[in-house]
């Protein structure tokens, strides 16, 4: 028999097995996607050597070029939509007494989070093709509209957060010192809540980046963002071109999280 | 200026004016998201009561009847009304995939949270960023890359033909199972997340005194871990029933054109099904199913964790 391991209250049988065996599972499909994705041979069930070709392909493509573009102009619009609103809301909501409709403020502002995304996705749809109807307008606005509204929670949490965990004898030492309420915020308040403000403004560009189901069904003829392509591309099977430009929105994503995990971290 | 009155109505003037700052302020954000998202939900209550027109959109008639059609159907020959069950198999396929996902992710889920909350502090932060990045990566390449895996020239299919344990390629692409295994990938940090946070406030010294008193492992589970962290089972539950119940993509990109979900459904009915007022009361059904399983959450984890 194997030597006995001291008891451990924190030690439950197979759990460390089962943990070590999820994560592996979580990222092999990861890890898989983005070996395809340097595949240099033609069909995906050979491997032909480590080959760039298919981010080439990508980078030609017109249809992915514009996708592209498209897709970060609505996440950098929708960002900072998203982030002012937020910000402003959230100084509105923190650091003060309950007040009658704060509840209402918080379920409003988080309803994005809990209405699935197929309804509000079918509710836009209606909505923007009466707009579309009665006005004409037929351009980006409504994906930036539509992203904007779903990714304020998203903006909303970590500055709320920062928020709230901010010293208030700062701004009462400012005040003290005849600041006045705009020089408060502007010195005092704003450098210390910006952390979360970038945090926020991140996810809320990382969100509306991934977002597939609300574009696909508000986006226009012609209006494609990156996710929407690729679902589009797919008919039978994932093409090392779709591959290639999922590593690369990949890398983007763990670029900016890595940040955002650096912003947030508490200094503990 | 107002004028200055008795110390208590100053005060009472103060205060108003302070939550008027507060509405003011959170103004522009519900007013976008009054436009961009709750507000045209009541547009989908509203047609969800009209007749659908000829080719798509509505005829403005009151009439419930996209509510019956939910569940009932008219014979087309003879005209008497009959259960759907093309409809029913949808919801019922919906349903079932969402319990199992929930199941499944809890059975992986619950060790792995349990596994990053008994680590060194120093080294947690770590494990829970590598949930943390599937988490936050684009649900669509994740489904993607489960499909890389599954299909039948995938890399599963291949070491099993190359290691001479099959003969022929497994199809589970396009099946059920898919759906099934793809939902359990991409919302299994859903799971993780809220359990670790529930693990991690955990008292160890309980577990310690149910040791003391010769409890079994088992018995320590049941008895003292599982009821504590019940809160975090039930968030972690709903996190990921929720958005198993209303999905889109995973079902569309792994389930092929047969296996639908509710949600696939819906946007059926928009395409080629051109029944808005029914696509419009599937959504409604759904968003009230959704809502009733926040509602408990709610009510269960108010009662249970006062503080969370």
């Amino acid at each position: 028999m194997a030597e006995r391991r001291p008891f451990s209250v924190t030690r439950l049988p197979g759990f460390t097995a089962i943990a070590l065996v999820t994560f592996a599972l979580l990222y092999a499909p990861i890890v898989t996607l983005v070996a395809y994705s340097f595949n240099g041979s033609e069909s995906i069930a050979v491997w032909g050597g480590f080959s760039w070709r298919w981010y080439g392909i990508a980078w030609q493509n017109t249809a992915v070029q514009e996708a592209t573009v498209r897709s970060l102009v609505i996440a950098t619009a929708a960002a900072a939509i998203a982030g002012t609103v937020a910000t402003l809301a959230a100084l509105g909501t923190t650091r003060t007494d309950r007040f009658r409709g704060r509840t209402l403020i918080y379920v409003l502002v988080n309803q994005p989070l809990m209405v699935p995304e197929i309804v509000t996705a079918v509710a836009l749809l209606i909505f923007f093709s009466g707009i579309r109807l009665a006005t004409g307008y037929a351009g980006l606005g409504y994906l930036i509209l539509a992203h904007s509204a779903f990714c304020v929670p998203f903006a909303y949490l970590p500055i709320r957060a920062r928020l709230e965990g901010m010293d208030l004898s700062l701004e009462t030492a400012a005040s003290d010192l005849y600041a006045d309420r705009f020089q408060t915020f502007r010195h005092v308040t704003l450098p210390l809540m910006a952390p979360g403000i970038v945090a926020g403004v991140m996810l809320a560009f990382i969100i509306s980046l991934d977002d597939v189901v609300i574009t696909e069904f508000v986006k226009s003829a012609g209006q494609d963002t990156l996710p929407t392509y690729m679902l589009g591309q797919l008919r039978r099977a994932v093409t090392p071109e779709v591959n290639a430009i999922s590593t690369a929105l990949l890398a983007l994503t763990v670029l900016l999280l890595t940040m955002f995990f650096l912003l947030t971290r508490k200094r503990d | 200026m107002p004028p200055a009155g008795t110390p208590a109505t100053t005060e009472a003037t103060i205060e108003a004016g302070r939550i008027r700052r507060n509405w003011l302020l959170a103004a522009p954000a519900l007013a976008l998201l009054l436009i961009g998202a709750s507000g045209p939900l009541l547009i989908v209550l509203v047609y969800s009561f009209l007749e659908p027109g000829d080719y798509s959109g509505v005829i403005w008639k009151f009439t419930p009847r996209a509510w019956f059609e939910i569940f009932l159907k008219r014979d087309i020959f003879d005209g008497t009304l009959g259960v759907a069950d093309a409809h029913l198999t949808i919801f019922w396929r919906s349903v079932r995939l969402s319990l199992l996902t929930t199941l499944i992710t809890i059975l992986l889920g619950f060790p792995t949270a349990w596994f990053i909350a008994t680590r060194p502090r120093s080294q947690r932060a770590l494990w829970l960023f590598l949930i943390t990045i599937p988490f936050w990566t684009n649900l669509l390449i994740r489904t993607f890359a489960i499909m890389e895996v599954i299909r039948n020239q995938g890399v599963m299919n291949t070491v099993l033909l190359q290691a001479g344990l099959i003969a022929e390629p497994i199809q589970i692409l396009y099946t059920d199972t898919a759906v099934l295994i793809g939902m359990t990938y991409v919302y299994l940090p859903l799971m993780v997340l809220p359990l670790y946070a529930a693990i991690d406030r955990f008292d160890f010294r309980l577990a310690e005194a149910g040791y003391d008193l010769y409890a079994s492992r088992l018995q320590v589970l049941r008895r003292v871990i599982l009821p504590l962290v019940r809160p975090g089972l039930i968030a972690g539950s709903i996190l990921v029933f929720v958005p198993s119940l209303g999905a889109y993509v995973t079902p569309r990109v792994l389930g092929g054109g047969k296996n639908m979900m509710i949600g696939n459904f819906i946007e059926l009915q928009f395409g080629q099904g051109r029944n808005w007022p029914l696509g419009a009361a599937l959504s409604m059904l759904l968003l009230l199913i959704v809502m009733a399983a926040l509602l408990v959450y709610v009510r269960v984890s108010g009662r249970e964790n006062p503080h969370g």
